[in-house]
């Protein structure tokens, strides 16, 4: 079994703002995009033109409703790795093939060591890890660990594809280690949330919940007024001033 | 714990990036190409990003946009121009070369256009150079041209231009930056893709109100702070409602319409005369108002006047008139439209209308915007301050594929002006060309006197009549066009009607054609109405066993549905292969404080005998020798083909396709000579130019001295003169006093009534078309149609990546239909209109208006195209409601109009009215139509592993 790191110099991760996302899929593509030809590549596709395509992806979007005391509406939920700081997907890989970068706390697969066991899918609740049929090994969210240092791209493009090509601005990424950082703050400010907080595996990735339109309302001073009279009248007697053109 | 590995951290991407303009849908973003060599020196393209400088995306990029890869080398693209040699539909074709395919098509054209050139039809489906595509069809000289603006958005384009010079979407913006109160008419997940999103953040990063009015909650809806689940086709009859209580709530900007809009001017009230309804006039043809200052009739377009809104004039000649404003306000304050009588209509809460209303006028006026920016009006008046009121909207397809969606359109313009929030900080804003003079100063060509043989039109095919006047009919006053586009059956089709072209050029009415000619338009699959009519179009024969349309060529890069009815194949490149112009002389990539344009260039070479569709017809051009294609010794004209028309072509002196770095040393922009190196500046630059308006321009451009006048230097304004809102549109009125009797150019009798009733010069609510023909008790519920986000305006069911997130439909119900029919999520059910009937599954959903289903559009592929398998979902379970939506009007007795909006013959797709049942939960989904041969196309990939070729080593 494999060991994670005491404690890890940065926590990197996304915050993701359910208020904002529309479900447009691009950062699914855009991962796609990137990590085929990536650290991961390829993320191979079986039967892609045909009655079951089924490819390895890195992120996913699901839409749905949701109905509860604090949100009653669609939701889309972007779903990828959380890089949870007790990441069970690392301590059962019986290889090290899996495992957490102690400066930045990414949570990886090493593609020369694993052995497709799919173990690490089995220990990971959130359904993050995808196994590659064709490659024979397990795939992953790497934040992007080949842009987010790449000194051949310029300093704003470095940062994982799905934020870069995130259109509404719903994906922001960081250190959730650092107080200080606009994601950590970011999360302060709108009560960002873990998901699957009660299973203790302190994922760092984070949501930022729907906000509720009605914060949102104009403050109307009163109740609009209900007919009384003949409106036309008022009405043209009201317009009927002064307006210089 | 075994070591880290050791990972490369700072691999270059590619070896080079190339920069170019997307084409998955009409936003254009600008995308960052990036290419790696193979080992055959063949650049791949490694990875497509947004180009953070481009003045559409800024950097980010849809999940189209970045499922290029698989569009560029899906297996479904053609690879040879090819001639049919089986029946129609068989896909059976023999490839050829160019050469050939060139020669075919020239004998076809040619004959045509030397005999009587109104036997070619050339429509265009989404193209985006219609400058071109147009051109070309008035040098051959037919009137039968248009692009696919018939079925998608004329009643927006239409609807705004007649009223204010603009239109949403590709016209104007909403001015995210600094709107307060957003809201959005009939967007779902589309129209537009990453603009709308980049300012859907922008607007819930400052915590602005976002109202969605949608009979659908998803995509953008899901996320609006307010949903408004109206009933499919009656936003006329809510718009009308806010419209009525801020009349009655006196919360109208009185300045505002004083200043920008005809609404003191004069209408005579004259019934049973010819100048009922018109506007009273000096002897000048200037209009009327009363001039409260002097007490005396003054010139409705002089400054400095006080003109009253309210009172009953009588004029010199003893008639009377009145402002529009009083009518205005008779009509929006009358019964129809108070909140109460539109509840029961709508499905919406009374109160819920009057908060709205009330909402929209607090933050118009009491949360107004004030920007310390001198500028200066129309009439030359100094002002040290542009006032905003922070309001904008938005709309597109809901309120477009009604047949009443030209007036609802109107009508939603009318609620922006009298909040005051046209083109002001905060409000919707013009993008540059736009405003245009309302009506544009832009007539139709194509009158049936006018055609010749060998002779170009006059001008181009589509445009906006004043009155009757500008109709396009014989002498019989019967419609020159094949698609009946300007004739009394749709007088303001400034699209044309696409979707017509087909089973009128089969039932020969007007007449018929003889070459059938398309580029880009799935005519006969998801673009139509009624597939299968349009399918017996395409193959009907005559009692000699000859086509009825003999001859039918088509352009597509890739095997669709059409492609197999076509007799003669001229294969398209894909958008990284081709050279485009994205031109001001058509549908500019704006943005309201930018001039821009731009264009594609080739980042990769085909791997295929295949050409860009505008290279194929420049080179056609020069064959027929059109005029302007042609030097005056008979030589081409434009030898280096589509780069040196864009180039170097001049519709007028100065002015060509692309409006930066003109001037023969390339420093003069929007007038200037051609510069032979501007493609290489226009590459060098990201493949746009982005001109930016001086601040005291921004805003207010209808009325901005100094916008007008800089504009007229530049090109891309005709008048000096202010745009004048048209609350009243006069020429509605012409055509309805024509219905009257009155005039020498009148209506059939068929078509009294409808004129009359329809051309109301005061935007009005009336019942879709369909919902009154119907028996509404048979088919109760409306159906309408959206596209994913992910595959809006592209062909993305071919796309390995996007077919994996959707590749087969359901129809969503709302959970109380589904109850009252037992059924629960993907049960089959049989869907049924007047027309026809469609077998699919179900999902339900409470996020649903409860008299409305829907479904996710043209996911259904019929069997053989797109180089998917036979047993793909999105031909077992996939689906159209197509085949359920005529194109001519249910039958009534009587001659059968189009299906579309009476005024801009706009295809009204989204009237369709539906039943439901209950079906036996086995099989496919039906009807189920023969599966297409495809013999000529390779075979689709088994697996895929893209990007292994880019694999690098861990150490």
């Amino acid at each position: 079994m494999t060991c994670l790191p005491e404690k890890t110099d940065k926590k990197l991760g996304l915050v993701i703002d359910l208020d904002i996302c529309v479900g447009c899929q691009a950062c699914v593509t855009s991962c796609k995009e990137w990590n085929t030809g990536g650290y991961s590549a390829p993320l191979s596709d079986f039967d892609p033109y045909g009655a079951e395509p089924d490819g390895a992806w890195l992120n996913r979007v699901h839409s749905y409703e949701i109905d509860n005391d604090h949100w009653k509406g669609t939701v889309h939920f972007p779903r990828s790795c959380l890089h949870c700081e007790d990441a069970a997907c690392v301590t059962v890989c019986p290889t090290g093939a899996s495992f957490k970068r102690a400066e930045d706390g990414i949570v990886l697969v090493n593609p020369d060591t694993c052995i497709g066991c799919k173990l690490c899918s089995w220990a990971c609740p959130y359904g993050a890890r995808e196994y590659d049929q064709d490659d024979g090994v397990m795939k992953k969210c790497t934040l992007c660990v080949d842009r987010i240092y790449n000194e051949t791209l310029p300093e704003e493009d470095r940062q994982p594809a799905c934020v870069r090509a995130c259109p509404t601005g719903a994906r922001a990424f960081g250190d959730l280690g650092d107080p200080a950082s606009a994601v950590s703050q970011s999360v302060e400010d709108r009560g960002g949330f873990n998901l699957l907080e009660e299973f203790g595996y302190k994922p760092v990735n984070k949501y930022l919940p729907p906000r509720k339109g009605s914060d949102k309302a104009p403050d109307l001073p009163t109740a609009p007024a209900k007919t009384t009279g003949a409106p036309i009248e008022k009405l043209f007697a009201w317009a009927d001033r002064a307006l210089s053109r | 714990m075994t070591r880290e590995p050791q990972i490369p951290l700072s691999q270059p991407v590619g070896d080079r990036v190339e920069q170019t303009t997307c084409y998955m849908c009409a936003c254009r973003c600008g995308i960052n190409v990036h290419l790696k060599d193979g080992p055959d020196g063949t650049p791949q393209v490694r990875y497509i990003e947004g180009n953070r400088d481009h003045p559409v995306n800024k950097g980010v990029l849809c999940g189209k946009g970045s499922a290029g890869i698989m569009q560029h080398y899906s297996p479904a693209r053609l690879r040879a121009p090819m001639k049919r040699v089986g029946p129609r539909g068989s896909g059976q074709f023999e490839e050829i070369s160019w050469e050939e395919a060139l020669d075919i098509a020239t004998d076809w054209l040619g004959t045509v256009r030397k005999t009587d050139p109104k036997r070619l039809a050339f429509f265009t489906g989404r193209d985006q150079s219609q400058s071109l595509t147009g051109f070309w069809a008035m040098q051959y000289g037919t009137p039968n041209f248009a692009a696919h603006g018939g079925f998608c958005s004329v009643n927006m384009a239409a609807g705004g231009l007649y009223t204010f010079g603009g239109a949403f979407w590709e016209f104007g913006d909403p001015d995210w930056d600094l709107t307060k109160y957003f809201m959005l008419f009939g967007v779902a997940e589309d129209h537009a893709s990453n603009p709308i999103k980049i300012g859907i953040g922008k607007l819930k990063a400052r915590g602005a109100k976002v109202v969605s009015v949608n009979p659908v909650r998803t995509g953008y809806n899901a996320v609006a702070d307010e949903w408004i689940g109206v009933r499919p086709g009656t936003d006329g009859l809510f718009v009308g409602a806010l419209i009525h209580e801020l009349f009655r709530t006196q919360q109208i900007d009185l300045d505002y319409l004083v200043r920008y809009t005809n609404a003191p001017w004069l209408v005579i009230d004259a019934p049973g005369t010819d100048q009922d309804g018109l506007f009273a006039r000096d002897a000048d043809g200037n209009p009327l108002v009363w001039d409260k200052a002097v007490d005396a009739f003054g010139n409705g377009k002089a400054a400095d006047i006080q003109p009253a809104l309210t009172g009953t004039r009588t004029l010199p000649d003893g008639r009377t008139a009145r402002p529009v404003f009083e009518l205005m306000a008779e009509r929006y304050l009358s019964e129809d439209y108070t909140p109460d009588a539109v509840a029961e209509p709508t499905g919406l809460d009374a109160d819920e209308i009057r908060r709205i209303a009330a909402e929209l006028a607090h933050v118009a006026f009491k949360e107004e915007i004030v920007l310390d920016q001198p500028w200066t009006d129309w009439a030359g008046r100094k002002h040290d301050k542009m006032i905003g009121r922070p309001i904008s909207m938005h709309a597109m397809r809901g309120i477009s594929a009604h047949s009443n969606g030209f007036q609802t359109c109107r009508m939603i313009h009318i609620l922006q002006i009298l909040l005051g929030s046209i083109d002001c900080p905060g409000g919707f804003r013009y993008k540059p060309p736009y405003p245009k003079q309302t009506p544009p100063n832009l007539l139709p060509h194509g009158a049936t006197g006018d055609i010749k043989p060998e002779m170009p039109l006059g001008g181009p095919h589509l445009g906006f009549p004043h009155g009757p006047e500008h109709l396009l009919l014989d002498g019989e006053g019967n419609p020159s066009r094949l698609d009946k586009g300007f004739s009394w059956d749709a007088p303001m089709s400034a699209h044309g009607l696409m979707h017509m072209v087909i089973n009128n050029a089969a039932k020969k009415d007007p007449y018929g054609i003889d070459v059938l000619f398309m580029y880009m338009a799935n005519m006969a699959w998801n673009s139509s109405m009624n597939v299968p009519g349009t399918l017996d179009a395409l193959t009907a024969k005559d009692d000699n066993g000859d086509y009825v349309i003999p001859k039918i060529i088509y352009s597509d890069a890739y095997y669709s549905e059409t492609v197999p009815f076509a007799d003669l194949i001229l294969p398209d490149t894909t958008y990284l292969e081709r050279w485009d112009c994205i031109s001001l002389l058509d549908r500019p990539i704006s943005e309201p404080e930018m001039v821009a344009d731009a264009i594609r260039h080739p980042v990769v070479k085909p791997d295929r005998d295949v050409r860009g569709f505008q290279e194929v017809l420049i080179d056609l051009a020069h064959r027929m020798k059109f005029p302007a294609f042609t030097n005056e010794d008979g030589s081409p004209k434009f030898p280096g083909g589509y780069p040196d028309y864009i180039v170097n072509h001049q519709r007028k002196p100065g002015i060509g396709p692309l409006a930066g770095w003109r001037g023969e040393d390339g420093t003069e922009f929007g007038t200037g000579a051609p510069n032979p190196d501007q493609l290489k500046k226009y590459v060098e630059n990201g493949a746009f130019h982005a001109h930016h308006l001086a601040p005291e321009h921004a805003y207010f451009k209808h009325a901005n001295r100094g916008y007008l006048d800089w504009g007229i230097t530049k090109g891309i304004r005709m008048s000096a003169e202010p745009t004048i809102f048209q609350l009243y549109s006069e020429p509605l009125q012409k055509f309805r006093l024509a219905a009257m009797g009155h005039g020498d150019r009148q209506p059939p009798e068929r078509a009294r009534e409808r004129i009359n009733r329809y051309f109301d010069p005061l935007p009005f609510w009336y019942e879709p078309l369909e919902g009154t023909m119907v028996d509404t008790g048979a088919y109760p519920l409306n159906a309408i149609t959206q596209r994913p986000m992910h595959m809006y305006h592209s062909w993305g069911s071919q796309n390995a990546w996007l077919r994996q997130i959707t590749a087969a439909n359901r129809l969503y119900i709302h959970t109380s239909v589904g109850a009252s029919i037992g059924a629960k999520d993907d049960d089959w059910v049989w869907l049924s209109s007047h027309l026809g009937r469609v077998k699919c599954q179900v999902r339900l959903m409470d996020g649903v208006n409860p008299h409305t289903v829907w479904t996710w559009n043209a996911i259904g592929k019929r069997k053989g195209a797109w180089g998917l398998d036979d047993d793909a979902p999105e031909s077992t379970e996939g689906f159209l409601l197509n085949h359920l939506i005529s194109e001519l009007l249910p039958k009534g007795g009587g001659y059968r109009y189009s299906n579309s909006d009476p005024i801009t013959g706009q295809a009204a797709w989204f009237d369709l009215r539906v039943a439901i049942e209950r079906a036996e939960n086995t099989g496919e989904t039906e009807p189920m139509f023969e599966p297409l041969g495809h013999d000529s196309q390779p075979p689709s990939p088994e697996k895929l592993a893209y990007g292994v070729q880019f694999r690098k080593e861990t150490t």
